[in-house]
């Protein structure tokens, strides 16, 4: 994941899938509250769910090597249309249908030149922001329990 | 003649009733919330997550409460809620040497790129219970370093440069992974649907097969080269997209075992390995998994099959906790019609053996 402030070098595609991705990390209390935040509404069309399901994880034998079938992990996805004819998409882990189905809504908004700024500022900004702060967080706490080998210097001299 | 017989429908409905009442408890006590099993009984949550072979915290967590912390019920719960839902995809393999580590040790080296990070860990405690537990006592915030950025690299790789330890398993390109829960098992299997059996595969068992393996039986002389635990990306692709995207992270520990292999006809003297990886984080689960993966390999790798744990039909076959307690636990259903059958069939034995007896001693009597 791209640390906050990089992602406008990035390539369209490569754009999209960073709004998906953090979309799919944002709670719903947070999707609720941009929804709220929104001045106007969208007319929002129902394409497909959301549904919730199963995803398959794989592994690799021996970390590097042939794929093999883990388990499973649940997903829940969403498609949508705005009036305008933008389809959005959303896919997360977990069971959370109102979460897929505003985060299908807020992908459409950010493909959309008025609402990008919105979606990026309410929304993905705050997300990675606070993932990067989570994940140094872990880091740091995980760094604390390093072991300081130090060889005992024995006393025959 | 088979008479059906009915009854029984008003004490189940009671029977529910009480459970439910058991369940909860003392009703001057707060009752359980999910959110306080999924994180404070985390690795219950994750044990059940591993062995249900379904990554869910919530849903495991509610598995725990409704079982009134009966880990296989609830492991047999969640297994039976997956059949309800659709499976959308597979996922891209996750990768663990990208793994957000929050513990990493390795026993065979001890300064290694990234270090030995110890983490959250039973580890080194003196397992003393510890009263302070009995209340709610404030806890520290956890003590905070500033993290190096090294590379966290996988153990496995620092030997292969040397060429002394085997790479990563690879199966023939045309291979697709098997899948248990689409295909019936048939053996022999190849390690992919081995794994995916072990990987669910119930943590007692597979505890004392390693055991086993340690004491002599399928000795293969492990080391522990890395345990890893943490979180990793997982990616599915969207079709309508055409690239994955990442659905979120979760929970996975790793366990990289070192075996020492003296070579056979097959293969040159090399370190082996065997392979755990863990929905969660459960290094006990992970080592034994790795225990017996290398264990099973004793074909492949041209070594004698003494001992149960090298034994596939064996091991796979009653590794499944939900699958074994399913048969085990049917015996307390109601088998009367059988035992009325076998009742009469033993009857029936001791009355001809009492006539053939007394039949004996008349043509004895007789004859003198």
């Amino acid at each position: 994941m791209d640390l906050a402030g990089n992602h406008k070098a990035l390539a369209e595609p490569e754009q999209r899938r960073r709004c998906i991705e953090l979309l799919a990390q944002t709670s719903c209390d947070e999707l609720k509250a941009a929804w709220n935040g929104l001045s106007e509404k969208p007319t929002v069309k129902p394409v497909r769910g959301p549904e919730t399901g199963l995803v398959m994880v794989r592994g690799r034998i021996g970390g590097g090597g042939s794929p093999f079938n883990l388990g499973e992990a649940t997903v829940t996805r969403a498609t949508i249309l705005l009036a305008s004819g933008t389809a959005g998409h959303a896919q997360a882990l977990g069971t959370d249908k109102e979460k897929a189905w505003l985060s299908a809504i807020f992908d459409a908004l950010w493909q959309e030149a008025e609402t990008r700024n919105f979606v990026e500022t309410a929304l993905l900004s705050p997300t990675e922001s606070r993932i990067a702060a989570e994940d140094r967080q872990n880091a740091e706490e995980t760094a604390a329990t390093r072991v300081d080998f130090f060889t005992m210097v024995r006393g025959d001299d | 003649m088979y008479v059906a017989v009915k009854g029984g429908e008003a004490a189940i409905t009671n029977a529910h009733a009480l459970l439910a009442d058991r369940r909860r408890g003392d009703r001057s006590l707060p009752a359980l919330t999910i959110e306080q099993i999924a994180e404070q009984l985390g690795l219950a949550v994750d044990r059940v997550m591993a062995e249900a072979s379904l990554y869910d915290r919530s849903l495991a967590a509610l598995a725990v409460r409704q079982s009134r912390g009966d880990l296989i019920e609830a492991i047999f719960l969640l297994r039976a809620y997956r059949t309800t839902l659709p499976r959308f995809g597979s996922s891209v393999p996750v990768d663990t040497a990208a793994m957000k580590v929050e513990r990493r040790v390795s026993a065979t080296y001890k300064d290694l790129p990234g270090g030995q990070l110890l983490g959250p860990t039973f580890d080194y405690t003196h397992r003393l219970l510890d009263p302070s537990l009995l209340t709610d006592e404030a806890i520290a915030d956890p003590a905070r370093k500033e993290a190096s950025g090294d590379e966290i690299m996988r153990v496995s790789d620092i030997l292969a440069h040397e060429g002394l330890i085997e790479p990563d398993g690879d199966l023939p390109d045309d291979h697709a992974a098997g899948d248990l829960t689409r295909e019936p098992l048939e053996f022999p299997m190849g390690r992919d649907l081995r794994l995916q059996a072990l990987a669910r595969g119930d943590e007692g068992f597979l505890l004392a097969l390693g055991y086993s393996t340690q004491r002599g039986y399928g000795r293969n002389h492990p080391f522990v080269g890395e345990i890893r635990i943490g979180e990793v990306e997982v990616e599915m692709d969207m079709p309508e997209l055409g690239f994955p995207v990442s659905l979120g992270r979760i929970q996975l520990t790793e366990c990289q075992m070192i075996n020492q292999f003296k070579g056979s006809s097959i293969a040159p003297p090399q370190f082996t390995r065997g392979y755990g990886l863990v929905f969660g984080q459960s290094e006990r689960k992970a080592m034994s998994m790795s225990l017996v993966d290398r264990a099973l390999r004793a074909e492949e790798l041209g070594e004698d099959i003494t001992a149960p744990a090298q034994d596939e039909e064996f091991v796979i076959s009653h590794s499944d906790n939900v699958q074994a307690t399913g048969f085990v636990e049917h015996l307390k259903l109601p088998h009367y019609v059988d035992f009325q059958a076998e009742l009469a069939m033993v009857r029936k034995m001791r009355a001809d053996i009492e006539a053939t007896r007394h039949a004996d001693t008349e043509m004895k009597d007789a004859a003198e």
